[in-house]
């Protein structure tokens, strides 16, 4: 007899259920600090720039990647970029339908190299496209506490 | 074996704390970029990088070999990560080892970090997973558990008390005092360690090594450009690594023959005849008291039983005969479980080119081992390094 | 090089530096739920807990009786033969007594000590321990190579579970009721 079938044959099929109950908290680093710091005290963004490397890091790094060298100067980048790319979300994390969709996009912050994961806000989806312009819109100051969410999203530039 | 020859020519570490402001990857990157600069050497020079980390529930990074390659110094170059539990940080080398003698690379740059600090409400609830989900976990275990049940096993098999064994603690956590990224040195008595709260007996808490945040890192170089770029390479002589059955129970507890057998690999290939004599300083894993006395048996860098003797008399003190963890080990430095093994390897690699400063052991040692041991108590890893 | 010429990073950071607000943080509480198939081995292994009977696996080439059972033998790297129930005493190979839960809380001064150990299971091969709990013990009277039998749940509470067996309890109880002693363990 085949191992499978000696195996196939003995138990009828059960399981266990059972969960791994941890949970965490994160501090954001070096350079994480100084970027959510900027953000909740005076709503803009940090970045740090490697010379040598000619590349300017959004959200910064304490490092460069490409060279290891330390970055430790933030200048501040503003909070205008475009949108690289975008994806149209209509399910939520469990499958279920949003009540409407919503709209996730890379944005690269002009000027630099670096981009932002965030939701689009005030942007319709017959609006959006690759290379539109777009602003950060944050929470207002007193409800800031330092994390991604201080920022509601990105919407049309303000002029 | 048509193998090249390696050595050690760089390292770098970062100071072991409970909670680190940095995250993993600038700690990562802390540690690598000391390793390169203390062997004058930038990144643009390294081949390839390898990075040794333990379970990803520490961190609360899925995936956290990809998510610290670009402080690790991996971005764009051939990088891969490696996992054997506590065995990890001495198998960071190793894994280094096999990129450089194999000729793939010439230079390789060798990372390992742990930010325990991370899991709430302790790190310990993360060691949970690692007991058999349906047998065991219902039980609700501590890793501590494992670990007492070990200690007890191992002081019946020989007769042990729990003094004897807390002078492992005592002797480690004073050798911390000189070094620089120790977490928990401490000048402290055999009746401390008694005295300190029981956990789960036999083990108190002065018996066990803290929760760290850390990273270390090392610089591998194959023969010929290690020449090149010192004076004093310290040569990986021999690996070995060896896992047992994750049915633990099934084990005996008062031996780790997993060690054993990585050993043996390892002075196969260094050609070691009698550890004993030609082994003169070791940094065997040390999480717990205990496990460094097990370890040396293990090692068979003295008879089954003797660990405990040997260290009451003295012989394994910074100035004894067989200096045993002369940095503190995971006792006394601090235990950022993949760290601390490259801590060990790092503090081989100072003691045989003479750098260990006030650590340093009398006698000019020129052949050196470091030693992890994890997963389920199951893998030993050993390096054999010579100057 | 010397460690001791480096600036080593690595920031501390105290318990107060999170309290009071001076370093942001983001917390995350994973879902990490899951469905795990027993298998054939585990899957027969809970279902006979269920019956109040222990059940090994054996191994016709190294003759191990293997316990928890497997279907297949790790060290002959071949299918095992056949099923064999054990008895449900034991001997204890090793214990503890554990003031720390889990996560690593310590216990209530009211709560008592856990009592886990590594019991090899009369009938199994010698040295097949399985990890369980000892109870109705006084922690300072156990004793590793004690004699010790399942206490099981009443057939009614088993549901297939390692739980089944409450805790294993010494086969004698203790000659004589000490005075509460000075605390040992
Ligand atoms: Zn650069
Ligand atoms: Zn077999």
């Amino acid at each position: 007899m085949a191992t499978t079938e000696k195996m196939s044959k003995t138990t009828t099929p059960t399981h266990w259920d059972a969960d791994i109950p941890v949970n965490y908290v994160y501090t954001y680093g070096l350079a994480g600090e100084a970027f959510f710091r900027a953000i909740k005290d005076r709503g803009t963004f940090l970045g740090t720039r490697c010379d040598a490397c000619d590349i300017t890091y959004v959200p910064p790094k304490a490092y460069c990647d490409r060279c290891l060298e330390a970055l430790d100067k933030y200048i501040d980048v503003g909070t205008v970029g475009y949108v690289d790319t975008f994806t149209v979300s209509f399910k939520n994390m469990d499958g279920s339908e949003k009540p409407r969709p919503r709209i996730l996009a890379m944005i690269k912050i002009e000027g630099t190299d670096g981009g932002i994961i965030h939701y689009l806000d005030g942007i319709s989806i017959e609006e959006v496209a690759l290379g539109l312009p777009v602003q950060a819109i944050f929470k207002p100051k007193a409800q800031r506490k330092g994390g991604i969410e201080d920022i509601i999203g990105f919407g049309p530039v303000k002029r | 074996m048509g193998m090249r020859k390696v050595a050690i020519v760089g390292a770098g570490i970062t100071k072991f704390v409970r909670r680190a402001q940095e995250t993993g990857k600038e700690l990562s990157w802390q540690a690598s970029k000391m390793a390169l600069d203390s062997c004058g050497l930038t990144l643009d020079d390294v081949d390839m990088v390898t990075l040794g980390t333990a379970p990803d529930a520490f961190d609360g990074v899925h995936m956290k070999g990809e998510y610290l390659a670009d402080g690790a110094g991996g971005c764009r170059k051939p990088y891969m990560r490696h996992y054997v539990g506590g065995g990890t940080g001495v198998f960071s080398p190793i894994h280094g080892w096999f990129h450089v003698a194999s000729g793939m690379a010439d230079i390789c740059l060798v990372v390992a970090e742990e930010k325990m600090s991370s899991c709430h409400p302790h790190p310990q609830g993360a060691f949970l997973t690692i007991f058999d989900h349906t047998t065991e976990q219902p039980l609700k275990p501590t890793l501590i558990w494992i670990f007492a049940l070990e200690m007890n096993r191992y002081m019946q098999a020989y007769g042990l008390s729990k003094a004897d064994i807390a002078r492992v603690s005592v002797k480690n956590k004073g050798n911390a005092l000189d070094h620089p990224s120790a977490q928990v040195a401490e000048k402290i008595t055999v009746e401390d360690v008694l005295a300190s709260e029981t956990l789960c007996w036999p083990v108190n808490r002065l018996d066990i090594s803290p929760a760290s945040d850390g990273a270390a890192a090392v610089v591998l170089a194959s023969e010929r450009v290690a020449r090149r770029l010192t004076d004093k390479p310290v040569w990986i002589d021999g690996v070995g690594f060896s896992i047992d059955t994750a049915y633990w129970g099934t084990r005996d507890l008062s031996y780790p023959r997993y060690v054993e057998t990585a050993a043996r690999m390892a002075y196969d290939m260094a050609g070691i005849k009698e550890p004993a004599k030609e082994i003169h300083i070791a940094e065997p894993y040390d999480p717990f008291d205990y496990k460094e006395l097990h370890h040396m048996e293990g090692l068979m860098l003295c008879p089954r039983g003797e660990a405990a003797r040997l260290t009451a008399e003295g012989y394994t003190a910074r100035d004894g005969n067989l200096p045993i963890c002369p940095s503190g080990g995971a006792l006394g430095v601090g235990n950022p479980i993949a760290a601390t093994g490259l801590m060990k390897v790092i503090e081989i690699f100072l003691q045989l080119r003479g750098e260990a400063g006030k650590r340093q052991v009398p006698g000019k040692p020129t052949c050196g081992l470091a030693q992890a041991w994890g997963d389920l108590m199951q893998m030993g890893t050993v390096i054999v390094l010579r100057s | 090089m010397e460690l001791e010429k480096y600036k080593l990073g690595g920031t501390h950071l105290k318990s107060s530096d999170f309290e009071k607000g001076k370093v942001l943080t983001t917390a995350w509480q994973p879902n990490l739920a899951y469905t795990w198939d027993n298998g054939v081995a585990i899957g027969r292994y809970l279902d006979e807990l269920k019956n109040g009977r222990i059940i090994a696996r054996v191994c016709h080439e190294c003759h191990r009786i293997m316990l928890p059972p497997r279907m297949f033998c790790e060290l002959c790297f071949r299918p095992t033969d056949e099923w064999m129930y054990v008895q449900d005493t034991g001997v204890v190979s090793t214990f503890s007594v554990a003031r720390v839960n889990w996560d690593a809380s310590r216990r209530g001064p009211k709560e008592p000590p856990l009592l886990p150990a590594v019991i090899e299971i009369d009938g199994a091969t010698k040295g097949m321990g399985i990890l369980h709990m000892l109870g109705e013990v006084d922690p300072d009277d156990i004793k590793a190579g004690m004699k010790v039998r399942a206490v099981w749940k009443k057939s009614e509470d088993r549901t297939g579970a390692i739980t089944d067996i409450l805790y294993f309890k010494p086969l004698r109880a203790a000659a004589s009721k000490k005075a509460p002693a000075r605390r040992k363990r």
